[in-house]
């Protein structure tokens, strides 16, 4: 299966700027479904980015994050070519990694 | 027959002390004494806080305190969303020394919606997008030096995105 992680990390030399769009129905439990019945929640909790053995942004998220969820953030430092790892677990225990060379 | 009585007695009064503790601990009530156990200031899934109907009971078992209003605090939000579903909202700020930033939306059914986790070395700045039900406050916390900083900005929404 395709990864549904895609991420963008630029380097402009003293920080890099990261982008990652993932998919996910990211469904919040409130929502209902065509007959009425209640979609359960199914959403990722945690998404972390790695950078160098060392975690540079986390993300603890909810159900009222939007579907397919996109997200940006920057850290200091990052070499061109250097590697990022982004992983997350949705709340019923799926996992997803990628990795992405910074640009 | 009694005795039996008595040790079975005793062990299913150790297993509810045992349970009790447990149930406290999973309120915060225990980690009142310890700051530095709330759920922002450790690793683990704020699972609790993300049950929260309200921001304000969402941001006590988050972070044991409350915020202060700070211009140094700046949201970009739409002020009026078409589409409830997907409402970009992203945060920056000038305060330095920040450990973590929260997105809450004040009339959703689980008011907090993201909670980032800002290691040293990280810029102060994100970008998401998040569901709104309906017409509602978004509330941004910022956690610097030991600190409690928001923001908050009023977004109409025409279509809610929270199901209904």
């Amino acid at each position: 299966m395709a990864s549904t992680i895609r991420v963008r990390a630029t380097s402009n030399g003293d920080t890099t700027e990261v982008q990652a769009l993932i998919q996910h129905p990211m469904d919040s439990g409130f929502v209902k479904d065509a007959q009425g019945q209640i979609i359960p929640p199914h959403f990722i909790q945690e998404l972390t980015f790695e950078y160098d053995g060392k975690a540079v942004f986390v993300a603890d998220w909810g159900g009222g994050i939007s579907k397919d969820p996109y997200v940006k953030f920057a850290f200091k430092g990052g070499k061109k070519g250097d590697d990022l790892k982004v992983s997350w677990v949705d709340n019923k225990g799926a996992t997803d990694t990628a990795t992405a060379k910074i640009q | 027959m009694s005795i039996m009585d008595n040790g079975f007695s005793a062990t299913r009064r150790l297993v509810l002390k045992g349970a009790g503790t447990v149930a406290l601990a999973g309120l915060g009530v225990i980690s009142l004494d310890l700051p530095a156990a709330f759920a922002a200031a450790n690793d683990k899934y704020p699972e609790e806080a993300f049950k929260q109907k309200s921001e304000a009971d969402a941001i006590k078992l988050l972070y044991g305190r409350t915020a202060e209003l700070s211009d140094k605090v700046k949201m970009d939000a739409p002020e009026i969303a078409e589409n409830g579903a997907v409402v970009p909202v992203s945060v920056s700020t000038t305060l330095t020394d920040v450990t973590s930033i929260a997105f809450l939306v004040s009339e959703n059914p689980n008011a907090l919606i993201a909670s980032y986790k800002i290691p040293a070395g990280t810029i102060p700045s994100v970008a998401n997008r998040i569901k709104m039900a309906k017409t509602s406050n978004v509330i941004v916390i910022v956690e610097a030096g030991g600190k409690l900083y928001s923001a908050t900005k009023e977004v109409k929404v025409t279509v809610g995105g929270c199901g209904g």
